[in-house]
């Protein structure tokens, strides 16, 4: 039953592709409310409808669908003194969008926010969004911003019902898997805001089960995600930060120690760029004092040097490193 | 060039909504050039126009809108109905308003004025549209010093070579190296430096915090004809074909690492063995592997190649010499 594009007879979704742009149309360019029997007879793929049955049914999706595309399709009283029947048109003012000029260099941020979004799931929106701000202009890129590229991405097989859960205030459902966890849980959620940081995107939300906002990151969820309720029907708390809730979480505050480190000659250099003084041991060693925050955290970094770097103090980060080595291994069939 | 198949009949319509003013206010713009602006073939584009004479505010002749395209160049006439563009949807007005805040981050843009005028335009413009953007927050890029930023910017504006001492924490290195700069990239939390690398001789991509010193030369940066940008689609990391594949072990508690490092493949573990996930990595490069799974202190083993076991075992061992052994261990 395939056919060779253009060739064949139009398809189900160009007919009505065609469909909605002559409703489109004619409501726009009407200057008074028409009565759905004149939009039969304006349209002519209604015309060919079955009956009046089905011509009604297929209006009344039509008109809901443009309504999703956010085409202002309002239902009027065709008379006043007669409220029996509704009449509809599209308000060219509520259509169309105001009039902006933008200047040149305004332009081209916008092309840079727009491109932002080159290679994320929000490209098509981002392009589009861009095209109908330009379409009255014909100018072209400004050079000044060349050389410069940020982008967005949006890996997270969740991001897009992530992304209109918060949009459209709709309560959402997902299984969940936690770090240190072997086994998803299902949560249920009020999505407060979507938060991009340290290249990783993040939900913050209402747990309802647990009664209490937590902060979820998009790649740990699992599978689909669910709607469970209308949009708009909850309230995002006047005072949420986004980013300050997801900073809380990911990097809770702390106090800096200090460390005294062993460090091997023309290794640790990271270490040695945030050192706050560096001396000589000897041919082979170099002393090195700094500051840390999370201990495991720390401990961890400087386990990855392995035999480069030997903690002096404190003792407790001594005892940190070698139970990470230790560990590492045994897991690869050492002993000691 | 974006693909149409999938396309449904309302985002077919949502993008000739769009198409339409853009021409009117372009007739007589070439066919192919056409195309290529708004994101089509140029078979797209012809299906669309012959799609869109059919249409009108009635079906009498003078109510359809014309469309025509026989000379290469394309006019669209009496559409005057739809001769403005649709107001921006949510998606829409959200992408830009998020993106323009995200520059406004960017150290060393000199664009922050205009990037001010645009988000107060572009608000008023898109009214309530734009009210949900206020949830999303975007973080383009953090870290880094913004006199290295800049300085690389200005070096790509001026083509100039530039000098980069450079940290390769992953295999504790710290390298010198002469780099023709192509663009600054910022994705995944970190602003890069692409540029054409003479001692690599080839394009790499430098993270602007592993920058340790950066130095304008006196000589003409303009890359070799055959230096490519990277397709950014699929990240920063590029594995070869030829390189070395090494499975892991993760336990629960170290399952992140699958989302930090480009791994090829991921798969579960059964909770009955512990749980966690089996991964394969392609590596030219075994040194940060090493240092990874030391950092995992056990709960990442490697499983094979058995030369990396070995070598991870061998620097695991050394490293605690340095320290007294356990209290009856053993």
């Amino acid at each position: 039953m395939s056919s060779e594009p253009g060739t064949a007879a139009p398809s189900a979704a160009q007919v009505k592709t065609e469909r909605l742009l002559n409703l489109v149309l004619v409501l726009l360019y009407t200057r008074r409310p028409l009565a759905k029997a004149q939009i039969r007879q304006l349209v002519p793929q209604y015309g060919q409808s079955a009956s009046t049955e089905a011509f009604e049914r297929m209006f009344e999706r039509d008109k809901d669908e443009l309504r999703e595309l956010g085409i202002p399709l309002v239902t009027e009283d065709i008379d006043p003194l007669h409220e029996d029947e509704p009449g509809y048109r599209i308000h060219q003012r509520e259509y169309a969008l105001p009039d902006i000029s933008f200047e040149p260099d305004e332009l081209a941020v916008l092309g840079l926010a727009s491109r932002t979004w080159a290679q994320a799931s929000l490209a098509g929106p981002a392009a589009q969004a861009l095209r109908k701000l330009r379409a009255a202009g014909v100018e072209r890129d400004v050079d000044a911003l060349i050389g410069i590229e940020p982008r967005l991405r949006t890996t997270e097989p969740a991001f897009d019902a992530v992304k209109d859960g918060v949009l459209r205030r709709v309560p959402l459902r997902f299984a969940y898997r936690r770090p240190e966890a072997a086994e998803a849980s299902e949560r249920h959620v009020q999505p407060w805001s979507l938060v991009s940081w340290h290249g990783h995107w993040y939900l913050n939300a209402f747990d309802v089960d647990r009664g209490a906002a937590r902060v979820f990151r998009l790649s740990r969820i699992v599978g689909a995600v669910r709607t469970a309720g209308r949009p708009g029907s909850f309230e995002v708390p006047d005072d949420h930060e986004p980013e300050l809730m997801v900073q809380r979480v990911a990097q809770p505050p702390t106090q800096p120690s200090p460390a005294v480190l062993r460090v091997r000659r023309g290794s640790g250099h990271t270490l040695r760029r945030r050192a706050r003084t560096v001396g000589e041991v000897d041919a082979t060693w170099d002393l090195v004092d700094l500051d840390y925050t999370d201990l495991e955290d720390f401990a961890e970094e400087l386990a990855g040097y392995g035999p480069d770097v030997v903690v002096e103090a404190p003792p407790e980060l001594v005892d940190s490193v070698v139970h990470r080595l230790r560990g590492a291994l045994l897991a690869h069939g050492g002993a000691r | 060039m974006a693909g149409f198949a999938q396309e449904t009949a309302t985002a077919r319509l949502a993008r000739l909504l769009t198409m339409v003013p853009w021409l009117v206010n372009r007739q007589g713009i070439d066919l192919a050039q056409a195309a290529d602006d708004l994101g089509v073939s140029v078979e797209q584009l012809e299906a669309d126009l012959n799609l869109l004479f059919l249409c009108g505010y009635g079906q009498l002749p003078d109510e359809l809108i014309e469309a025509d395209w026989e000379e290469g160049r394309v006019f669209v006439g009496n559409a005057d109905t739809i001769a403005r563009p649709l107001r921006l949807g949510v998606d829409e007005a959200v992408t830009l308003v998020v993106g323009l805040r995200a520059l406004r981050e960017v150290p060393g843009l000199g664009e922050r004025d205009a990037v001010e005028r645009a988000l107060a335009k572009l608000e008023d413009a898109a009214g309530a549209a734009a009210a949900p953007a206020r949830r999303v927050r975007a973080e383009v890029a953090r870290g880094g010093s913004p006199e290295v930023l800049t300085r690389a910017r200005q070096a790509i504006a001026d083509s100039r070579r530039v000098h980069l001492r450079y940290l390769v924490p992953a295999r504790d290195e710290a390298t010198e190296r002469d780099v023709d700069p192509m663009r600054i990239v910022g994705m995944d939390g970190s602003w890069y430096l692409e540029g054409w690398c003479h001692r690599a001789e080839d394009t790499r991509m430098f993270r602007i915090d592993r920058v340790e010193e950066l130095t304008v030369l006196d000589v003409d940066g303009t890359p070799p004809a055959g230096a490519r940008e990277r397709d950014l689609s699929e990240g920063t990391f590029r594995p070869a074909p030829d390189d070395l594949v090494v499975t892991l072990r993760l336990l629960p508690g170290a399952t992140w690492v699958a989302d930090y490092y480009p791994v090829e493949s991921v798969q579960d573990v059964a909770a009955s063995e512990g749980g966690g996930l089996l991964v394969r990595v392609r590596t030219a490069d075994t040194a940060w592997l090493r240092r990874l799974v030391w950092r995992l202190g056990g709960r990442g083993t490697v499983l094979d190649p058995p030369d990396v076991v070995a070598e991870v075992r061998e620097g695991a061992g050394a490293a605690l010499q340095a320290y007294p052994a356990p209290v009856g261990g053993g």
